[in-house]
């Protein structure tokens, strides 16, 4: 690596005594390249065996790689923590302004331990911490009220990028998230309770530093090579054009969109919620993660009326995704794209993970249709398919808890459900809440092995959708390897960090060409090397926090609802299970 | 004649940042210190971004303001620099009513638009342009 080049430097920000220190450890990025590789290293050295996901001893790292700033599509910063949501291995991946931010301040990674005293949020710039006194946006209603606040108040010279939480994380809900530059999230596995357990309200990070190259021009020829890649290639432009809901209408045609809450993989409406229908009647504006050229971040203008002024009307620009669309659309049987958009309103408000949320209140629902809970338990409300304000009410008491019920769903389906029963239909997998995809035994199996229980660590669901029609899909054993494969290289992409969106065109050598001219060597051997150490850290990390591949619960709903490959049978799942707990130990 | 950068559809700009890493890139370096075109959002993201760039006037106020002519005013509008002149007093910073003249606070120097272009050539949304000055007014004013 150059040796000027920040990215070597570690800032170690301890909260109980508002210290900090910035350490040297140029070896650590030499040897896992940055980001993941090196979050997990650090988690490592920081993290004690059985830390309390919300106690002081569990850290945040968060870690940015060296190709963060100089090249384009590189804009991811990575976070690691224990998740308080599954009590294991906690991993979760933002864009926005955040992991530019971070390697211009002068920080290749930021470790964040211990508990303040009170409500904080702080201001990391190059070379210095401002712990600032957060108790008065303590309690606002909305995540969003806290950035505006931080915005206005903090300057914050050059690149900047501000982190917060909202009232999810400061409750403690275990699938809180983590929300940067209002459209990005820290989604998944808890981030925002961790948060939230340190009194820890927001960060803002901000930095001026040059990012020096040892070959200039091999560095602008590189560049410009995926530069064009990424603006003209068809793949590329799909995210800018429809972006991912561009997934509902072939999933829905296929029989994998999940819908209410996976007893049906074909939903009627889909079509009113789809991409091409939520384009026309709502796009407001597209935006884009810093040096993304791309620009797949897509913003739904919703106008409402007042309820009892005439005249008065509130527009919002609001964020979807697919994802968003499955689990607070499709997952609830919500056919209206305008009652998805406002229950995503409260879940942004609130500061909850999309997905999580969606899937608890579906398994909530089909439980009160069951009878296992009661209205009394909704606190009066009841749930029904469709009903996107009984939903969006019963967002807003996750948050505030008022029954045993809703107590239960703070801590997600998982656990919900081993108190009031229905585990058949609560659709998790190693505690984290089922993604959007049910298109046959790789997408579960990669649910279900990934290191972070997540559609991205793997992909499975692209490995089921290769299967020709009529075909004969893959084995088993097969399917493990390939998806064993594909998360070991997307430990690599994960650590220079590149958006997995640009996986096509960060291809390994064209990873080795984008690095050369920075000054560093590194061929795709020593990426395999790389990648399977880091995968390796991680299984060895879950390991020891208590998980065994043979012992996770496999939802029997997943089994009994078709896929467009058949049924998936819980037995080959099972010894693709046990085969991939002989290979990850 | 001389060229100037024109922001002509202010609208597409999806905050990428491209052209300020590409400014910044100019030097042989990362990151986007030292860029001389800004994105910035229109307060919050969600209402769109504001695009800073030098617009090349005809009679400039930063280079009327400069005690040292280390900013000379440039025939065919906009300004050059002569650092070597420069003493740091930030004047030309104050006058630009744009924000235009970036701040280098390591130097204690001004940085501004050299009129080269580049960053128009990674707009990847047509948001500038390249253009002769007193060209394409219509489409930026």
């Amino acid at each position: 690596m150059h040796p000027n080049d920040p990215i070597r430097r570690v800032l170690v920000i301890d909260l109980s005594k508002r210290t900090f220190e910035v350490m040297d450890r140029p070896e650590l990025f030499q040897a896992s390249i940055g980001g993941a590789g090196t979050a997990i290293r650090l988690l490592e050295e920081r993290c004690p065996p059985g830390a309390d996901p919300l106690g002081p001893e569990n850290p945040i790292i968060l870690a940015v790689g060296p190709l963060v700033g100089l090249y384009p599509l590189a804009s991811k910063t990575v976070a690691m923590f224990k998740s308080p949501h599954t009590g294991n291995l906690g991993e979760s991946h933002a864009g926005g302004r955040s992991a530019v931010s971070i390697r211009m301040a002068g920080y290749g990674a930021v470790v964040i331990t211990g508990r303040s005293p009170g409500p904080t949020y702080l201001v990391i710039e190059d070379g210095r911490v401002a712990f600032r006194d957060a108790s008065a946006l303590w309690g606002v209603r909305s995540s969003a009220t806290a950035g505006s606040v931080l915005r206005e108040r903090e300057g914050g010279s050059g690149h900047r990028s501000i982190l917060r939480i909202g009232p999810a994380g400061e409750a403690e809900v275990s699938y809180a998230c983590v929300i940067t530059e209002t459209y990005r999230h820290f989604g998944r596995l808890g981030l925002g309770a961790v948060f939230g357990s340190k009194r820890l309200k927001g960060i803002v990070i901000a930095g001026t530093r040059t990012l020096p190259v040892a070959d200039p021009v091999a560095y602008r020829r590189e560049y410009d090579a995926l530069f064009r890649a990424a603006t003209t290639s068809p793949a590329m432009r799909k995210y800018h054009d429809l972006g991912t809901p561009m997934n509902v209408l072939p999933l829905n045609e296929s029989g994998a969109l999940p819908t209410r809450n996976l007893r049906a993989t074909r939903f009627e409406a889909a079509e009113a919620i789809s991409g091409e229908a939520m384009a026309s009647r709502f796009l407001g504006r597209r935006l884009a993660c810093s040096h993304c050229p791309v620009a797949c971040i897509h913003l739904a203008a919703l106008r409402t009326p007042h309820p009892k002024e005439p005249y008065f009307y509130k527009t919002s620009m609001l964020g979807y995704d697919y994802e968003l669309i499955y689990a607070l659309g499709s997952l609830l049987g919500i056919a209206d794209p305008e009652g998805i958009l406002r229950l995503a309103d409260e879940v942004e408000i609130q500061g909850l993970d999309a997905m999580s949320a969606g899937v608890v209140l579906a398994w909530a629902t089909e439980a009160y249709e069951r009878g296992l809970v009661a209205k009394d338990d909704l606190d009066g409300i009841p749930l029904a398919w469709g009903d996107a304000e009984a939903y969006a009410s019963a967002v807003r008491r996750i948050v505030r808890r008022p029954t045993d019920l809703y107590r239960a769903l703070a801590q997600g389906v998982d656990y919900a459900s081993s108190v009031y029963g229905g585990r058949e239909f609560a659709l998790a997998f190693g505690g984290n809440e089922m993604p959007g995809y049910h298109t046959g035994p790789a997408c579960h199996l990669g649910f279900l092995t990934g290191s972070r229980h997540s559609h991205l660590d793997s992909a499975g669901y692209s490995v089921d959708q290769k299967v020709p029609p009529e075909g004969v899909g893959l084995t088993g054993d097969e399917i493990v390897a390939a998806l064993i494969a594909e998360e070991q290289w997307r430990q690599v992409l994960s650590s220079l960090v590149v958006c997995f969106f640009a996986r096509g065109l960060y291809t390994p050598d064209a990873v080795t060409r984008a690095l050369a001219p920075l000054g560093i060597a590194a061929t795709p051997a020593d990426f395999d090397r790389i990648g399977a150490e880091t995968l390796r850290r991680k299984w060895a990390f879950k390991r020891r926090e208590g998980f065994d591949p043979t012992r996770l619960r496999i939802p029997e709903r997943v089994c009994e609802t078709e896929t467009p490959l058949g049924r998936v049978d819980s037995d080959v799942i099972r010894r693709a299970l046990e085969r991939f707990a002989a290979l990850s130990s | 004649m001389a060229k100037r950068l024109y922001v002509i559809d202010v609208d597409r700009c999806v905050g990428c940042q491209s052209c300020m890493f590409a400014c910044a890139r100019r030097a042989g370096a990362g990151g986007t210190a030292g860029s001389r075109i800004g994105v910035r959002s229109a307060g919050g993201m969600r209402k769109g971004f504001i695009v800073v760039v030098c617009r090349a006037c005809a009679e400039p106020p930063c280079a009327r303001v400069c005690p040292t002519d280390a900013l000379a005013p440039r025939e065919g509008g906009g300004v050059r620099l002569h650092p070597e002149l420069c003493v740091g007093c930030g004047n030309c910073r104050d006058a630009c009513p744009f924000g235009a003249v970036v701040w280098d606070a390591v130097e204690a120097k001004p940085l501004v638009c050299v009129y080269c272009g580049v960053c128009a050539a990674y707009c990847p949304y047509d948001v500038l342009a390249f253009d002769e000055v007193g060209r394409n007014v219509d489409a930026s004013e």
